[in-house]
């Protein structure tokens, strides 16, 4: 039976040979993500912006232009319009109200009464949602929170199991990650909401679990051959791993890509930074995470002295 | 030798059979499933908010009312303390500013028994504390503090007192299977299933809803602007625009002395028959009995719904408050009334509310993509390990099983991105599989026997494994813990899909793989 093999066998892959193009590449990226980032920013859903979302779905296609004149014209500041998947499912949104929650609440009414006065009643609300100011700044405090507890909580683990090096190496790996996946809201303009940060914490969880799978073959490999120069143990490893770390992102990828494009709107600018993350999360595994064990100075001697922490188990299996 | 111990073999099928079992309640009605036998699972998965339709509400108790009562009332009972009948105690400036209450004696003599009547106000709490704190400035300044402890008991009391309101107001309007819980200190969250539209209850609970019966003081003209002499106040009508009433401070009767509050048609119109409890039909008689030919004015909230004429005592403890009202009016007043009033308002401060159509093509959705994913996912993995590729994908259908009876059982709430956690999982589940099979074939190629290849393919995985899935484990965890609503959801179907991907990875696809090496017995083999 032919069977698909995405990586032939025995890849010999001078991948740390690029390792400067690719640190020069990640650069660049991360100074473009910040740039984006500070610039631009992110298209802050209400989560984070506080302010009005209502989904509405007319008989037939409104006209947006109208709408938007109509809207637009009841006081209540900026109104963005877009429709949602179909024509005739229009997203509003409006900007946070001056005041408190009360005042949010009474814009909903507002527009409420303004589209059945424009429309009819035969619209029929999908969502509504307002999220007060005092919320939104929570919800940014805590998403802040999260993320920064998830990376040291997985550095200790890492810590823990490992030597420090790859401590190091995989917490740069997943700034990486997570700076490169905030530019590409910032870029996409993709709604950037509480699924976005779920997203990037998972993309934490998907990147560190594709860095410690290459770490724990350099880990063993190191006490396999003893005498074998860092960067070329280093380069073996990421090889011997190659097939295993495509075969991975592949698969979690037409996953993604179902939910992308069968998975419905709601759940497409998720998705969407899911497929980037994992897409990130592999060439950081591969180009940076390993790399840099390298260039923080990982040695044998480093390895020895820790006593393979970890390691054990492996260096038993090859015993027999 | 290569071998599964019976225990293991046991223990798979057993999980296996509890996946399956506590899966299948989540394909059958819920109706049928009540006739079915009691030992048969019956749980089926909680749809969010988000899935099934409904709405979301998260209320805060006003704080600074509540301060703002507890005050009012310390400087009530400060007054009524140092007048007591035939024995006042002089003073003046008595006023609460910055949450502390203070009042000048005008007789520095008085102080001793100023201290001996005030002494009721301040309690020991259970931490030793008082609740009050009393200091006499030497100057005849008396100062009363109420400690943190004792503000912050008082808010939480009526948070408590807020939610049991929220849930009778709620209960009457006849909503299936509201949830109303206390979120942090002074949040209410509210979750209306199969209301899409709330803003009936919204409505309902915006209004504190106090009534109280006071007198019209007819003394004091009713012209706004005029001087509204001391011990009265001048309160706007409820339905006219720019009409005043000058009332009466003294309550008659409040509204906690309600017993019941209906809306029925006095001539045609829509009005709420009220019915007082033994207290409140006493004092209610004795005011009118008082009061012939006086009118009296009922007050909600600060507002006069209407002022009528005392006609004749009237002693059975029954009345009728008209006041222009609709029927909606009058029912929505009615049910305020029965429940109770609420101690401070309520803001809202979030709404999520989700129309019960958007709710089923986001499930509709998330089938189509988690089938289509699976599929997909599977179709792949055969074409890269043939015979293998099917042991995993045994290993992933066990998997989704799992996750459903784990989600079923623990009654957990599946979401959106809850849906979205399944479907990555997908994708993550045959990762396991994949760093085994990809070692079984590392194994292979140094000239290790199959069976060798296949035993230290799985043994040399294990540490990968459990290093890989621990570190996006804690991922989760810290998701779940730190993460809120949807977000919670989504975390936790990650986490039952780590666990149970590596469950069917290193036991399931183990044995699946053993049972056919020991049938086989192949002298070569390719994964």
């Amino acid at each position: 039976m032919y069977k698909i093999k995405l990586v032939p066998a025995n890849t010999k892959i001078p991948f740390l040979k690029y390792r400067f193009m690719a640190f020069a590449l990640s650069a660049l990226l991360i100074v473009g993500s910040a740039i984006m980032f500070f610039g631009p920013g992110l298209n802050k859903g209400i989560d984070f912006e506080g302010g009005i979302l209502i989904e509405v779905q007319f008989p037939e296609a409104p006209d947006l232009g109208d709408m938007r004149d109509s809207l637009g014209g009841l006081g209540l500041g900026g109104v963005a319009l877009q429709t949602f998947g179909a024509d005739d499912d229009i997203l509003i949104r409006v900007q946070r109200q001056p005041g408190a929650a009360k005042a949010q609440e009474e814009a909903v009414t507002l527009v409420k009464s303004q589209l059945e006065s424009d429309h009819g009643t035969e619209i029929s609300y999908r969502r509504v949602e307002f999220v007060g100011p005092t919320v939104s700044e929570e919800l940014v405090m805590a998403a802040i929170e999260a993320v920064t507890v998830a990376v040291f909580a997985i550095l200790v683990y890492i810590w823990f199991r490992f030597e420090w090096h790859y401590s190091v190496g995989a917490i740069i790996a997943l700034v990486h990650d997570v700076i490169l996946t905030i530019g590409m809201f910032a870029v996409t303009g993709i709604e950037f909401n509480l699924a976005s940060v779920a997203a990037i914490l998972t993309i934490v969880g998907y990147s560190i679990n594709d860095t410690v799978v290459v770490y724990d073959r350099i880990r063993e490999n190191f006490r396999r051959f003893k005498k074998m120069p860092v960067a070329e143990l280093i380069n073996f490893s990421i090889n011997e791993t190659l097939s295993r770390t495509t075969m991975t992102s592949l698969t979690t990828l037409l996953a993604l890509l179902a939910l992308y494009i069968f998975g419905g709107e709601v759940i497409r600018g998720f998705a969407m930074a899911m497929i980037f993350g994992v897409i990130v999360g592999t060439y950081s595994s591969i180009f940076v995470a390993a790399p840099v064990l390298l260039q923080i100075g990982l040695t044998h001697r480093n390895e020895e002295e820790d006593g393979f922490k970890g390691a054990e188990k492996q260096g038993e299996a090859e015993a027999d | 030798m290569i071998s599964f111990p019976t225990w293991k073999i046991v223990v798979v099928l057993l999980v296996c059979a509890f996946g399956v079992l506590y899966t299948l309640p989540n394909f059958v009605s819920k109706s049928s499933l009540e006739g079915l036998p009691e030992w048969l699972p019956t749980k089926q998965v909680n749809l969010g908010l988000d899935l099934q339709g409904g709405s979301h509400l998260l209320l805060q108790v006003d704080s600074e009312a509540v301060t703002l009562k507890m005050m009012d009332s310390l400087v009530d009972a400060v007054r009524d303390s140092l007048r007591q009948q035939g024995d006042n105690i002089g003073y003046r400036d008595l006023k609460h500013e910055d949450n502390v209450v203070s009042f000048t004696l005008r007789e520095l003599a008085d102080e001793e028994q100023a201290r001996e009547r005030l002494s009721v106000l301040s309690n020991i709490m259970p931490n030793g504390q008082r609740d009050t704190v009393i200091s006499f400035g030497g100057d005849g300044v008396v100062t009363l503090t109420p400690s943190d402890q004792s503000m912050a008991a008082r808010l939480s009391s009526a948070v408590d007192q807020s939610i049991e309101i929220v849930r009778r107001r709620i209960d009457e309007t006849g909503v299936n299977e509201p949830s109303i819980q206390r979120q942090g200190t002074d949040r209410i969250l509210v979750q209306l299933p199969g209301v899409d539209d709330p803003d009936r209850i919204k409505r309902l609970l915006g209004e504190t809803a106090q009534m109280t019966f006071h007198l019209v003081d007819i003394a004091a003209s009713s012209a706004p602007g005029d001087r509204v002499p001391p011990g009265s106040k001048r309160l706007p009508s409820i339905d006219e625009e720019g009409l005043s009433y000058v009332i009466k401070n003294r309550v008659m009767v409040s509204g906690e002395n309600l017993e019941d509050a209906q809306a029925t048609f006095q001539q045609g119109q829509p009005v709420v028959s009220i019915r007082f409890d033994g207290l409140g039909a006493k004092q209610f008689g004795r005011a009118t009995t008082d009061n012939v030919g006086r009118p009296f004015a009922i007050v909600l909230d600060n507002e006069v719904v209407s002022a009528p004429r005392i006609n004749e005592p009237i002693l059975g403890g029954s009345a009728v408050i008209s006041g222009g009202f609709n029927v909606q009016g009058a029912q929505d007043l009615a049910l305020l009334l029965r429940a109770g009033a609420l101690p401070a308002p309520l803001d809202i401060l979030e709404e999520r509310s989700v129309g019960p159509d958007l709710g089923a093509d986001s499930i509709a959705a998330g089938k189509v993509a988690g089938i289509i994913g699976i599929i997909a996912v599977a179709v792949f993995m055969i074409a890269s390990y043939g015979l293998f590729g099917v042991v995993a994908n045994v290993a992933l259908a066990m998997n989704m099983f799992l996750i459903m009876a784990v989600l079923s059982l623990l009654g957990a709430t599946l979401t959106l991105p809850g849906i979205a956690g399944i479907v990555l999982t997908i994708g993550m589940a045959v990762d396991a599989n994949v760093l085994i099979f990809e070692r079984i074939r590392e194994e292979l190629r140094t000239g290790k026997t199959p069976f060798n290849a296949v035993e230290s393919g799985f043994s040399r995985a294990f540490t990968t494994i459990i290093d890989a899935n621990v570190t996006t484990g804690i991922a989760a965890v810290i998701l779940f813990v730190m993460g809120s609503g949807p977000v919670k959801g989504f975390a936790v179907t990650l986490l039952i899909g780590i666990i149970s991907s590596m469950f069917t990875a290193i036991m399931l696809s183990r044995m699946l793989i053993t049972w056919w090496m020991l049938r086989k017995r192949p002298k070569t083999m390719e994964v």
